[in-house]
């Protein structure tokens, strides 16, 4: 998992630090944990089933154990959860929060170089609200005004933890590449290059022939594009440089050429419904996640909205009104899949002994209109209660 | 092969329509469901009987009479309601939004644009309006984009017709005045202009309603002096008419308070100074957004005019607790005040609905969620009278789903506009059905 970021390799020519990813914090997340023990819950596990009455063991921030007749261990601090529902975290794959709106470097259309934690501003509200609506990690990506934008960070939303203590340690690095109608837009207004699906392909392969000495070293490539056209160019082009894509984002025509991302094994994040915003999204339809799971392909749905990060629950139960699919695909859709799009599927999204135990208990049945979280587990410590006054944080306490 | 299968295609479309088509005249009957009636309560193993465009009955398996050579459907199982109505939508107003040629939204060239009807721009072929009575949206107040103060006339829709004249049921039927800070022209220093401050907005609002007055009492003048004895006239002369002027008759109707004002306002210094000014002119009133007032929703209720509540999406403030304004709907409730739900949007009116729903996770009844997207709408627009709920004697505008109308995972199986049977398709299940093999 030898991830190297194209950043400066491709504009000074020189290799950014051969890491294994993100930076583990440099301060102790917290202090040792006390056991946590989740009992009388609908443990929506993702992976295994629904265990009824189940319960779920937490020690040290991770999963012990999960199962049916488990006995709380002394000196757990006991959880009930009366009966309601337990998921996993959700994962969001595709969001710009808490960036200060410092998305788009949109004055060159390389900009590798820009690595989206500088921009991060760990105190904006909209990480609390996406956790307030059940999102335990999400993906934070440069804009998509640049053919080849910046690289992500991934982070968990523990609200008032820090800035350090919120990166995802050891998460993957990635980076972001875009075409279609917002580089055409962005560039073509200034009269530059690249004002056509032509240019945004010409300078793109530009970029990777420039880079082409440190291409075996890279992995991953998250890729914003919707027309099928162009998800079949952005794959040949994969193919011509020897990369590979991780996921397309967006790709609101995948539908379309399911069969091909399927077999290139190409994830999609995409949007449940979102339509005709603009002419690339004209054929969009809210059959597009399940006719492509269908067709073998690992679908994720995202928000890229700081509002829809916060009922991304509704999204993926919208994948079951639309194409039928089942309860566990459509939790996959906001979980397990968009973990492996961001890399850490080894280590969230699902309902496992050994995982971090990020962990949400829902008031209602969480893929409905009436499923509200009612505490979110991080790591195993609780960063949200709904039943809490004020913002409902217990880790949290405004101006401090 | 692919001649084959559109052939089929076009069969199975037929064989759909053709009964909705013919059924001007037939009964129809939908029997075995859940009415959900809204005006009075829910009917288990209901009988919904539609004659010419009409509810003619409404009841249960025992009390209605089915009758003779009417087309009868089972739909036990299924839920049975009201078509949905939006209190607000740019519906048949844009089509592609980032295209510029296809939207007819706002006119942005002044603030006080009274004269823009959107009944003049409303596009009645719009690929949008098929998308969203697939999930039981049957009207929909059409309103132009909120970045003018007084941004023209809205009208209230109907989602099928053969025309924009049919689906126009209600012409300029109220006007928004909108005082949410967003009409400024402050974008930058450079491009700075008049009214680039709230005080601005205001005192260009009130200048607009003063010269309206002047206007009605210039006009009243006339014809008086027009019926003056005809001794007096050949004193002074035949009185010549007043110019006339298209954006003050355009206000005329709202001053003398014979139609709604849809006043919107989001904090509650936004909410005073708009109140006071319809105040002011004595305008007749409904609330919009408030989304950020929640510290004076007791005042809210003291006005006594229904709110078109949210988006409840709308972001709350940094301050704010995370369900600040999701709760807002059970709030208001919960002091007396009818609301009404709006999508506030074009593509994603069919998700009107969920809103609704997520509001009752927030505390508001899901009786009450569901009239506030049915019967409190048809009130506040007038037209209640035909629409907002499942009543003989009103409008044939019903839809079948196989569950709760505002949850998400349910699956609208038909819906019926003026009784007549709606063809479940629409651009986005076209291509559907060509790349998933349906």
């Amino acid at each position: 998992m030898n991830r190297i970021t194209i950043g400066s390799a491709l504009l000074s020519l020189t290799i950014v630090a051969a890491s294994a990813g993100q930076p583990a914090p440099a301060v102790p997340q917290s202090a040792a944990h006390n056991e946590v023990f989740i009992n009388n819950a609908v443990v929506m596990t993702v992976t295994h089933g629904n265990i009824q009455n189940g319960s779920v063991h937490i020690k040290d921030g991770k999963i012990a154990a999960v199962g049916r007749n488990l006995k709380a261990p002394a000196g757990a601090t006991v959880i009930d959860a009366g009966g309601k529902y337990l998921t996993p975290g959700i994962i969001d794959s595709h969001s710009h929060i808490a960036l200060d709106d410092d998305v788009n470097e949109a004055t060159s259309p390389v900009t590798p170089q820009m690595m989206m934690i500088d921009a991060f501003d760990y105190q904006d509200k909209a990480i609390y609200r996406g956790l307030a609506g059940g999102v335990t990690t999400s993906l934070l990506l440069h804009g998509s005004a640049n053919m080849i934008g910046g690289q992500a960070i991934v982070i968990k939303h523990k609200y008032g933890a820090g800035r350090d203590a919120m990166l995802f340690p050891g998460a993957p690095r990635s980076i972001k590449f875009a075409s279609g109608e917002n580089p055409k837009r962005v560039y073509g207004s200034k009269e530059q290059l690249p004002s056509t699906r032509m240019g945004n392909f010409a300078v793109q392969r530009e970029a990777l022939v420039q880079a082409q000495d440190y291409m075996r070293e890279w992995t991953d490539y998250e890729i914003h594009c919707y027309r099928a056209d162009e998800l079949l160019t952005e794959m040949e082009i994969a193919k011509e440089f020897g990369y590979k894509v991780r996921a397309f984002h967006h790709a609101l025509e995948a539908y379309k050429v399911a069969d091909k991302l399927a077999a290139n094994d190409v994830a999609i994040a995409t949007f449940a419904d979102w339509w005709g915003y603009k002419n690339e999204a004209w054929d969009a339809i809210p059959w597009n996640a399940v006719i492509s799971m269908r067709k073998g392909v690992r679908v994720a749905i995202k928000s890229d909205s700081d509002d829809l990060a916060r009922r991304l629950n509704q999204e993926a139960a919208k994948t079951m009104r639309y194409g039928g699919a089942t309860e566990e695909e459509a939790l996959r859709m906001i979980t397990l899949n968009p973990a492996w799009i961001i890399g850490v599927e080894n280590r969230v999204g699902s309902i496992e002994v050994g995982k971090d135990a990020d962990l949400v208990i829902w008031d209602g049945y969480p893929l409905s209109s009436y499923g509200v979280p009612e505490k979110v587990l991080i790591d195993g410590d609780v960063y949200f209660d709904r039943s809490l006054p004020g913002f409902g944080m217990p880790r949290y306490k405004e101006g401090e | 092969m692919k001649r084959t299968l559109t052939v089929l295609g076009m069969t199975i479309l037929i064989c759909v329509v053709l009964p909705g088509s013919a059924s001007a005249q037939q009964a129809i009957v939908l029997k075995g469901g859940k009415l959900l009636t809204v005006s009075h309560g829910t009917i288990e193993n209901g009988v919904l009987v539609i004659e010419n465009g009409k509810i003619t009955a409404v009841g249960s398996a025992e009390e209605v009479k089915i009758p003779a050579n009417a087309r009868v459907q089972d739909v036990s199982g299924m839920t049975v309601y009201p078509g949905l109505i939006d209190s607000e939508s740019y519906l048949g107003l844009t089509e592609i939004s980032a295209e510029q040629m296809t939207n007819d939204l706002i006119e942005l060239s002044d603030e006080i644009m009274p004269h823009m009807h959107v009944y003049d721009a409303f596009h009645a072929e719009s690929e949008l309006i098929p998308v969203a009575r697939l999930n039981g949206i049957t009207n929909a107040i059409v309103a132009p984009e909120n970045k003018d103060t007084l941004p023209g006339q809205d009208s209230f829709i109907q989602l099928d017709g053969k025309s924009s004249q049919e689906m126009l049921l209600v012409r300029d039927v109220a006007m928004p005045l909108n005082f949410t800070g967003e009409q400024r022209r402050n974008e930058s220093w450079e491009k700075r202009k008049f009214p680039s401050t709230r005080m601005g907005l205001a005192a260009q609002l009130r200048q607009a309603f003063l010269d309206a007055q002047h206007y009605a009492q210039d006009w009243a003048d006339y014809e008086k002096k027009k019926s003056e004895k005809a001794d007096d006239k050949e004193k002074k002369g035949p009185p010549s008419p007043p110019k006339h002027d298209l954006k003050l008759d355009a206000l005329l109707p709202y001053l003398q308070g014979k139609k709604t004002i849809v006043l919107a306002a989001q904090e509650p210094s936004d909410l005073a100074a708009a109140v006071n000014l319809a105040r002011e002119f004595n305008l007749k009133f409904v609330l919009n957004h408030i989304s950020h007032s929640q510290p004076v929703l007791d005042y809210v209720a003291s006005l006594k005019a229904p709110v078109i509540v949210g988006p409840i999406y709308e972001a709350p403030k940094p301050q704010e607790r995370y369900d600040a304004v999701y709760s807002l709907p059970a709030q208001l409730y919960k002091r007396g005040v009818k609301i009404a739900f709006a999508s506030y949007d074009a593509h994603n009116v069919r998700n009107l609905p969920y809103a609704a729903g997520y509001a009752t996770a927030f505390g508001l009844p899901r009786d009450e969620a569901l009239k506030a997207v049915t019967l409190n709408a048809a009130e506040i627009w007038g037209v209640d009278g035909n629409l907002g709920s499942l009543d003989a004697g009103k409008t044939a505008n019903v839809v079948v789903a196989n569950g709760d109308p505002l949850d998400i995972s349910t699956d609208v199986k038909q819906v019926f506009i003026d009784g007549r049977q709606i063809p479940m398709t629409s651009r986005q299940t076209r291509l559907r059905d060509e790349y998933s093999g349906h």
